[in-house]
C-alpha cells in the first residue's frame, strides 16, 4: 500500500524513532523512582510530579521568553525551574512519608491528586500559549531519507539522561554517599549503627528523585509532544514505577527499560500506518502486558529480587 | 470495642481526624484568598454542596456509595501486610463481566438477571486480584506493581471488548455492550435518590469488619500480616489466606463495578473506568484499613467531590481546584496519622493493648 | 506558586479576551434571518405560541457542562467559547462546570444547576452525557429543557423535553479535503483519530472525498490512537504518518494541539479542527473545520426568550445545520495555499452555501470494493442514515473496527 515511501521499513524506523524521541520521560522518572527505592522509600506520587514538572517548564519558558530572556535560554530556565517544582514536591513526600505510621505508597497517591491539582490549578493560563521549545542535535544530516533525519533528531536532555544512568550506577557502586543509601534501603537498624541518618538519607534521595522526574516532565512539555495540556504525561508516571523493578533497581537497566518502554508507545501507531488495524488497545496495553510477563518470569518467592532493597515497602 | 478502651484515647480518635480536617479546611481557605476568593463563601458553599440539606447530603451519599466497596479492595488485604492498588481494575473487570452476564441470562426476569450479574462481578473482581495475590505468594511478584499493571490491562481489556466483540452497533458515537433492560436494572433506595450501592457498600464493610476482627479467620489473617515467619511456624496456611483474602478484597471490588453497571449505566463502556478506584485506595489508607471507619471517610470524601461543582459555578474557581482541596485534606489528615500516641494530653496512664486495636498492619 | 499569581490571572483574560473576540466576536450577526436546518422526518409544527413580549423577560438561565478542561483548543473549548458568547447577552445568565465526568456526577451536576442556580435550559455538551444520564434527568424535570450536541432524539422514545443539535462539520473538512488536496505533493494524506465513531468516521470520509474530488489517486492514511486525548500517542501517529510520506494532517481528537505542533515542527503541512489553531502552525496551517456554537447557543436563547421550548413544539428536538447556517465554518486558509485550491475551495463552500452540494452520492464503494452507496442513490446531509456510517470510503487506508 505504500508504493514509494519507505513501507514496512518504515516500521522498525517509526519503533526506532519512537524510541529515541519517547523513552526519556520514562528515563528521568525511572531514575528518579530508582534513587528513591534504593534509600527504602517507594513514591508513587511522581506522576503528580512528571505533570508538575511539564507545567512549571512550559510555565517559565513561555513567561520568561515574552518578558526578554532570549529563545535559546527560556526552556532551559524551564527544565531548572521543573527540577525545583520537583524538589519542592519531593520534600514534601520525604518529610511525610517518614513520619510514624504514615504508609508511603498512600502519601504517593494523595501526592499524585495535590501533585496534579496544583499543575492543573495553575496551569490553565499555559495550555493556550505557545513556549520556546528545547533545541535538539540533528545527527541525521548525513541522510537524504527525511524520515530518517527526523528519527535521528535528538533532545541534548536524552543524552543527559543517557549520561546519568550509569552515573548513577558508579554513584551506588562506588561513592561513600551511595553506600549510605544503599545501606539505609537494606538496612534501617544498620545503618544506624553506622551513624547515618535514615531520615537525612531518604530525604536526599526523594528529592533527588523528585528533580529527576520534574525533568522528566520538562522533556514532556518542551521537547516531545512538546505543549503543555492535562492529560499530557497518561499515566507516565506510574508507569515508571513498574518499570524500575522491571530494572530492577539497576540504573542502567532502567536506561534499557526506558527505552523498551519508549519504543513499545510507537508500536501501535506504526503497525496502523502500515495496514495492521485490529487490536489497537491491546497493542497501546503491550508495555504493561510484557512487564507483568517478565515480572512473573523473573520473580521467585524463594528469594528477594537481586538488587531488591530490603526495606522497601516496610514501616519505616 | 471503642468503649473498652479509655476515654482518653476514644477522644483522641475523635479529636485528631477532626482537628485535622480543619487544619486542612484552614490550609485550604488561604489557597482560596491567594487565588482571589473568599475563603468564608467558599466553606459556606462546601457545607451547603455537601452536607447543607437532604437534597446536597444525597449528592454525598451518591458519590460515596462505590468508595466504600472498592476501598475494601486494598483494606482487606492490607491486614496480610499486602499492599494492593488494582481496585480500577477490579471495578471495571467486575463491571464488564456482570453485563456479559446479565445479558446471557436476559429476560429471566429482574432478580435472576441481578443475582447473575452481581455474581459475575463477584467472582470475576476476586478472581482478578485473587491472581495478583497468588502471584505474590507463590512467584513472589510485588503486589503492589502487579495490580497497578492489571489496572492498565483491565482497562485495556475494557476498551477491545466494547469497541469490539461485545459492542452493540446502535451504540453509535459511544461505543458500549448492549444495555441491560430498564426492567432489570438496580433501583434506588426508595425515598432517595441514591442507588442501591450504598446499602451494599456499608453492608460489606460490615461484614469485613467482623470477619477481620471477630473471627479466628480473621485473626489468622491478622496474624499473617503481624509477623509472616511466626505465621508459617505456627502452621498458618499463609497461601490459602493469601488468596481467599485476595480473592473476598477482588470481589468487594467487582461487586462495585456490578453496581456501576446495574445501577448507573447499564451497560459498559469506558465511563466505568472512572478512577473510583484510585480514591478507593486513598480511603483505605485514611480509614487505617479499618472496613467501618471506611464508611465514614468515603462519606467525607464524597462531600469533597460533591463541592467540586459549586466552587466551579458559584466562585469562578478552576475545576482543578477541587484536586487541590482533596490532595491538601489528604496530606494532612496523612500526617495525622503519625499523632496517635504522641501528644501528652491524650496520654493514659498505661496504654491498653489488646490485638483487635492495633489497626496498623504489621510488617 | 502564590506569587506567580497576579501575573497568571492578567494572563488568562486576556487571552480569554482575545481569543472570544477574534474567534467568535463577529458571529452573533450571522443567525439573523436564518431558520433552524429542521430534516423531514422530525417537522413540528412550525407555528411560535405564546410568543412574548422581548420587553421584560426575566433572565434565561443556561447550565453548560464540558467532559474535560474548558481551554483544550479542542471540543471542549469550542463549547465554552459559545458559553462565553451567548453570554454577553444581558438577558441570558449562564452556569459552567468543566471536568465532569460521564457518570453519576453529570447527574448530580445537571441537578444542582437546576435546583441550586435555577438553570431551565441546559446544554452537557459531551455525547456520552446523553445516555442515561440526560434521558433519566429530563423524566425527572420535564419543565426543564435539555438541549444535548450530538445526540439523535428518537420521537416517542425519548422524552420531550430533550432536544439535540449537531453541526455538519464534515462540510468543513470536505472543502479541508480540497485544500489538502491542492497543497499535497505526496497525495498522501493524514489523520490522526481517536475512536472510530461515526461522526468521526464521516470526518475521515468527507476529508478523503473532498481530496479525491481534486485528484482521486490521492489517499487517505488514518490511525486511531483509542482515546479521545493521548497526546504522546497522536504526536507517535503524526510522526510515524509523516515517516511513511504524508504531508497534509489533520485530526479529530479532542484537543488538536499536539498533532498541529507535530507537523508544523516536522515541516508538513495541517489541517485544523475545533478551533482555530493556525498560531501553533503558522507556516504550515492550510485551513481548518471550526465550530461556531456562539451562534447556536445564541439563537436557542432568542427562541426561548420568545417563547418556544422542546415541550410546545415551538424548538425543533433535531436541529442539524452545516456552513450555510453557520454551526461551523473554515479557519482563513493559510499563506501556502495556492490560488486554484482557494477557487475549487470557496466553489465549493458557495455550493454548501446554496445547498447544491452533496457529500455523498453514488455509486460510492468503501475501502474494501464494496458498493455502499448505489448509483443514482444520494443521501442529503440531513439523512439519518449518515450518522450511522460505519464504513471507510474507498481511499482511506485504514479500518473502522477496534
Amino acid at each position: 500500500m505504500a508504493t514509494e515511501s519507505i513501507g514496512w521499513w518504515g516500521v522498525p524506523l517509526a519503533i526506532a524513532a519512537g524510541t529515541i524521541r519517547g523513552s526519556a520521560p520514562f528515563l528521568f522518572v525511572s531514575l528518579g523512582e530508582c534513587l528513591t527505592e534504593k534509600s527504602g522509600k517507594i513514591n508513587l506520587g511522581l506522576e503528580g510530579t512528571l505533570l508538575m514538572g511539564a507545567m512549571s517548564a512550559y510555565a517559565i519558558s513561555y513567561l520568561s521568553s515574552s518578558n526578554g530572556i532570549p529563545t535559546w535560554l527560556a526552556p532551559w530556565l524551564g527544565v531548572f525551574t521543573a527540577g525545583v517544582a520537583g524538589m519542592l514536591l519531593g520534600t514534601i513526600h520525604g518529610w511525610l512519608s517518614q513520619q510514624p505510621k504514615v504508609n508511603d505508597v498512600a502519601v504517593g497517591i494523595a501526592m499524585i491528586i495535590f501533585g496534579s491539582g496544583i499543575a492543573f490549578f495553575f496551569g490553565k493560563a499555559f495550555i493556550q500559549p505557545v513556549a520556546p521549545q528545547l533545541p535538539a542535535f540533528e545527527l541525521g544530516n548525513w541522510s537524504d531519507i527525511p524520515s530518517i533525519k527526523a528519527a535521528l533528531k535528538i533532545s541534548p536532555l536524552f543524552l543527559i539522561g543517557v549520561a546519568i544512568a550509569p552515573i548513577m550506577q558508579w554513584f551506588f557502586k562506588s561513592t561513600r554517599w551511595g553506600l549510605y543509601i544503599r545501606a539505609v534501603g537494606d538496612s534501617p537498624e544498620a545503618a544506624k549503627a553506622m551513624g547515618i541518618s535514615v531520615y537525612k538519607v531518604r530525604m536526599f534521595s526523594i528529592i533527588a528523585g523528585s528533580f529527576l522526574a520534574g525533568i522528566g516532565g520538562a522533556y514532556l512539555s518542551l521537547y516531545y509532544p512538546g505543549s503543555w495540556s492535562e492529560r499530557i504525561s497518561s499515566g507516565q508516571g506510574l508507569m515508571a514505577v513498574a518499570l524500575v523493578i522491571f530494572a530492577r533497581w539497576n540504573p542502567v537497566q532502567c536506561l534499557y527499560a526506558a527505552l523498551l518502554f519508549g519504543g513499545a508507545q510507537a508500536i501501535g501507531p506504526a503497525l496502523q500506518s502500515v495496514g495492521v488495524n485490529s487490536y489497537y488497545y491491546l497493542f497501546n496495553a503491550s508495555p504493561y502486558i510484557f512487564t507483568l510477563a517478565i515480572m512473573i518470569i523473573t520473580c521467585s518467592p524463594k528469594r528477594t529480587l537481586s538488587g531488591s532493597p530490603g526495606a522497601l515497602g516496610t514501616e519505616n | 470495642m471503642i468503649f473498652t478502651e479509655k476515654w482518653r484515647t476514644t477522644l483522641e480518635k475523635i479529636c485528631i481526624p477532626i482537628a485535622a480536617l480543619a487544619v486542612s479546611l484552614v490550609i485550604f481557605g488561604v489557597f482560596c484568598a491567594a487565588a482571589g476568593a473568599n475563603p468564608f463563601a467558599v466553606y459556606a458553599s462546601i457545607y451547603k454542596a455537601a452536607f447543607g440539606s437532604w437534597f446536597s447530603f444525597q449528592n454525598t451519599l451518591i458519590r460515596a456509595a462505590p468508595l466504600m466497596l472498592a476501598s475494601l479492595c486494598t483494606a482487606l488485604p492490607a491486614r496480610l501486610g499486602l499492599v494492593i492498588i488494582g481496585n480500577e481494575g477490579a471495578i471495571v473487570i467486575g463491571g464488564l463481566s456482570a453485563v456479559a452476564a446479565g445479558l446471557s441470562v436476559q429476560g429471566a426476569g429482574p432478580f435472576v438477571v441481578q443475582l447473575a450479574m452481581a455474581l459475575a462481578g463477584i467472582v470475576s473482581g476476586g478472581v482478578w486480584i485473587a491472581a495478583v495475590g497468588a502471584l505474590r505468594h507463590y512467584r513472589g511478584v510485588n503486589e503492589t506493581i502487579s495490580s497497578l499493571l492489571l489496572n492498565y490491562i483491565a482497562i485495556a481489556l475494557l476498551n477491545h471488548m466494547v469497541g469490539g466483540p461485545m459492542r452493540d452497533p446502535t451504540s453509535l458515537n459511544k461505543p458500549s455492550s448492549y444495555p441491560i433492560p430498564d426492567a432489570d436494572m438496580l433501583g434506588n433506595i426508595p425515598g432517595t435518590r441514591v442507588h442501591f450501592g450504598l446499602i451494599y457498600g456499608i453492608i460489606a464493610c460490615l461484614i469485613a469488619y467482623f470477619l477481620i476482627q471477630r473471627t479466628t479467620f480473621g485473626f489468622a489473617a491478622r496474624t499473617v500480616g503481624g509477623n509472616i515467619r511466626a505465621a508459617k511456624i505456627a502452621g498458618l496456611p499463609v497461601g490459602k489466606l493469601t488468596l481467599i483474602i485476595c480473592f473476598l478484597a477482588g470481589s468487594c471490588a467487582g461487586l462495585a463495578g456490578m453496581v456501576e453497571v446495574a445501577a448507573v449505566h447499564g451497560r459498559a463502556n469506558e465511563s466505568l473506568n472512572a478512577s473510583y478506584g484510585y480514591s478507593s485506595i486513598l480511603v483505605a489508607f485514611i480509614a487505617r484499613q479499618n472496613p467501618v471507619a471506611a464508611v465514614f471517610v468515603s462519606i467525607i470524601l464524597g462531600g469533597i467531590l460533591a463541592s467540586g461543582g459549586i466552587l466551579q459555578r458559584a466562585h469562578q474557581l478552576p475545576d482543578a481546584t477541587v484536586l487541590v482541596f482533596q490532595g491538601i485534606v489528604f496530606l494532612v489528615i496523612l500526617f495525622s496519622e503519625s499523632l496517635y500516641g504522641r501528644l501528652a494530653i491524650f496520654k493514659e496512664g498505661v496504654k491498653p493493648q489488646m490485638p483487635g486495636q492495633n489497626l496498623k498492619p504489621q510488617t | 506558586m502564590s506569587t506567580r499569581h497576579p501575573l497568571h490571572l492578567n494572563r488568562r483574560q486576556i487571552i480569554r479576551g482575545i481569543l472570544a473576540t477574534t474567534a467568535f466576536g463577529v458571529s452573533s450577526r450571522l443567525w439573523t434571518g436564518c431558520t433552524p436546518n429542521t430534516p423531514p422526518s422530525a417537522t413540528t409544527p412550525a407555528t411560535p405560541t405564546n410568543s412574548a413580549s422581548t420587553g421584560a423577560v426575566k433572565p434565561i438561565t443556561m447550565g453548560f457542562i464540558y467532559v474535560g478542561p474548558k481551554d483544550d483548543y479542542g471540543y471542549n473549548q469550542a463549547h465554552a467559547l459559545g458559553k462565553e458568547g451567548v453570554s454577553k447577552l444581558p438577558w441570558v445568565k449562564t452556569v459552567e462546570q468543566a471536568n465532569v465526568p460521564e457518570t453519576t456526577e453529570v447527574q448530580e451536576a445537571m441537578r444542582n444547576m437546576i435546583e441550586q442556580d435555577g438553570a431551565t435550559v441546559l446544554f452537557p455538551t459531551s455525547f456520552g452525557y446523553f445516555d442515561p444520564h440526560i434521558l433519566k434527568l429530563a423524566q425527572e424535570y420535564p419543565e426543564v429543557q435539555f438541549f444535548h450536541c450530538g445526540g439523535l432524539y428518537v420521537d416517542g422514545k425519548h422524552p420531550k423535553n430533550v432536544g439535540s443539535y449537531y453541526g455538519y462539520i464534515d462540510e468543513a473538512q470536505y472543502i479541508a479535503g480540497i485544500v489538502a488536496a491542492h497543497t499535497t505533493k505526496t497525495g498522501k494524506l493524514g489523520f490522526v483519530a481517536a475512536k472510530p465513531i461515526p461522526q468521526l468516521i464521516r470526518n475521515i470520509n468527507s476529508f478523503t472525498l473532498g481530496a479525491r474530488s481534486v485528484n482521486p489517486k490521492i489517499t487517505t492514511q488514518v490511525i486511531f490512537t483509542g482515546d479521545w486525548s493521548l497526546p504522546v500517542k497522536e504526536a507517535e501517529a503524526a510522526n510515524s504518518m509523516i515517516d511513511q510520506g504524508v504531508d497534509v494532517l489533520t485530526c479529530h481528537v479532542d484537543s488538536p494541539k499536539v498533532v498541529m505542533e507535530t507537523a508544523e515542527k516536522r515541516g508538513v503541512f495541517c489541517s485544523g479542527y475545533h478551533a482555530n489553531q493556525a498560531i501553533l502552525a503558522p507556516k504550515g496551517y492550510i485551513t481548518g473545520a471550526e465550530w461556531d456554537w456562539t451562534n447556536v447557543y445564541s439563537r436557542y436563547a432568542e427562541m426561548i426568550r420568545d417563547g418556544k421550548t422542546l415541550m410546545n413544539g415551538g424548538i425543533s428536538h433535531l436541529v442539524r445545520g452545516g456552513l450555510k447556517d453557520g454551526f461551523c465554518k473554515l479557519s482563513n486558509y493559510g499563506s501556502v495555499v495556492g490560488e486554484a485550491a482557494k477557487k475549487d475551495a470557496d466553489a465549493a463552500k458557495a455550493k454548501f452555501i446554496d445547498g447544491s452540494m452533496v457529500i455523498y452520492k453514488g455509486e460510492l464503494k468503501d475501502n474494501t470494493g464494496k458498493t455502499v452507496v448505489a448509483s443514482a442513490k444520494e443521501y442529503k446531509q440531513e439523512d439519518p442514515e449518515l450518522e450511522k456510517m460505519n464504513w471507510l470510503v474507498e481511499g482511506v487506508l485504514g479500518s473502522a473496527t477496534s
